[in-house]
This record gives structure tokens, C-alpha cells and sequence, in this order.
């Protein structure tokens, strides 16, 4: 068995897309009219046969509540590996997401999390050599 | 001492005796407007504390209550900051009226 989709719940799809793609710099795979939504997946940029993320609207009534109380938290329900999270977080900043812990260094890795404006918080990771 | 002071005097004292509770101050000092999230990432691994989130919450509650940490909003997400130094005169004045006697 291997994993090919995960799943990240998403407020409005259209807006997500532009945001994982543009912002992000992931990559549309499928974008398929499924009644009202769209099965709507992105790859990491350059890998079109990794794991594929899908971008779920969060319809389901639990949803909404469920992500209003990570976001309350902070806590990040979903993590993207990055080479450099300093220079990310520069970035991304500049492009005017919110991130909600900059850049720190737990030992061998270093996280920051993000705003996705979507619903979500998103923790990126850098693993450092040790 | 008013009765207002004195109840505040406790909450605060209640509070700070409690050494999870002082770490979250220590690590709040270090960095402030902390999500929970963090504090609790910062307490497992700076200080080897598991002690589950919900525990975390209660203590963040208390602390806050008595004035030890205010909070703030980023958009849906609630930060935490210390509050300690606008506690010391409360303390400080109890202690100089109790003391100065025997000084």
C-alpha cells in the first residue's frame, strides 16, 4: 500500500487553488468537475507522480468547528518540507502571508506555520543535517 | 490593602505557585504572542514536560485570569503574551507593608 492523496479541507476551492499554486508554487494534477466542487489535487512543483494533495472543500458540518479550533490553537493540522524555512518565511512574507510562529529551531529541524487563508495553519519544516 | 487588591493578590500568588506555570511565564518571556500550539512544542522540547494540551489550556486560563498573560488575535488565532511586570507593584506592596518593621 502506498499513499498517494492527502487531504487539506478548504474553505472556497477556486481561492485555494490560486494560493497552492501561485503563492505556494505547487502544481494543478487533476481538476475534475464532481457535482458542485471539483476533485481538485496539486503535486509539488517538478514532481507530477508524487503525492498528490487534494483541495477538500470543508463542507462537512464538523469541519467548520474543527478547523476554527486549530486555528484558535495554532496548532497546524497539515506540513510541507522546505530546504531553507528562513528564506521561505522571507518570501512568503512578502508576499503577505501571515504566519503565525516564525522561523525556530527545534534541534535538527527547524518549523515556522502559516496562515493558508483557507481555514488552515500549515507548518513547514526544514531538516537540517546533524 | 484593599479587598480588591487582596483577591488579586491572590489570584496572582495562586498562580505563579505552580512550576508549569512559571516555565510558560520563563518561555513567554523569551518570546511573546505565543499560540498554544508553540507553548506546547516549547515545553516538550525545551524542558522534557509531556503534559497534554488540554493541561496547558487550564494553566493558560489561570495565568491569565490573574493577570499574568494578556492575549491578542491574528486573525482566528489566539496569542498569548506575559503580563508579569504589571503584577510586581501588587507584590512589591504587600511585601514592603509587611516588612518594613523588621527592617
Amino acid at each position: 500500500m502506498k499513499i498517494i492523496v492527502t487531504s487539506v479541507l478548504v474553505d472556497d476551492q477556486a481561492k485555494a487553488l490560486r494560493f497552492y499554486t501561485e503563492t505556494l508554487g505547487f502544481e494543478k494534477k487533476h481538476d475534475v468537475p464532481l457535482g458542485e466542487h471539483r476533485w481538485l489535487t496539486v503535486t509539488s512543483s517538478g514532481e507530477p507522480d508524487s503525492v498528490e494533495l487534494l483541495l477538500e472543500p470543508s463542507e462537512h458540518p464538523a469541519a467548520k468547528p474543527f478547523k476554527e479550533a486549530l486555528m484558535r490553537d495554532g496548532i497546524p493540522y497539515t506540513m510541507f518540507g522546505i530546504d531553507d524555512v528562513e528564506a521561505e518565511h522571507k518570501r512568503l512574507t512578502e508576499l503577505g502571508v501571515i504566519f503565525t510562529q516564525p522561523p525556530t529551531k527545534h534541534g535538527d529541524v527547524t518549523t515556522a506555520v502559516f496562515n493558508d487563508t483557507c481555514g488552515n495553519l500549515i507548518q513547514i519544516l526544514q531538516q537540517h543535517e546533524s | 490593602m484593599t479587598r480588591k487588591n487582596a483577591a488579586e493578590l491572590d489570584a496572582v500568588l495562586h498562580a505563579l505557585a505552580d512550576s508549569t506555570r512559571r516555565t510558560i511565564l520563563e518561555e513567554l518571556s523569551n518570546r511573546n504572542e505565543q499560540a498554544l500550539f508553540e507553548i506546547c512544542v516549547r515545553l516538550v522540547e525545551g524542558y522534557g514536560l509531556s503534559i497534554k494540551r488540554q493541561s496547558i489550556s487550564k494553566h493558560l486560563a489561570v495565568l491569565e485570569n490573574a493577570g499574568l498573560i494578556h492575549t491578542s488575535w491574528q486573525g482566528r488565532t489566539k496569542l498569548h503574551s506575559t503580563n508579569l511586570p504589571s503584577v510586581v507593584p501588587l507584590i512589591t506592596q504587600w511585601l514592603n507593608n509587611h516588612t518594613q518593621d523588621s527592617l
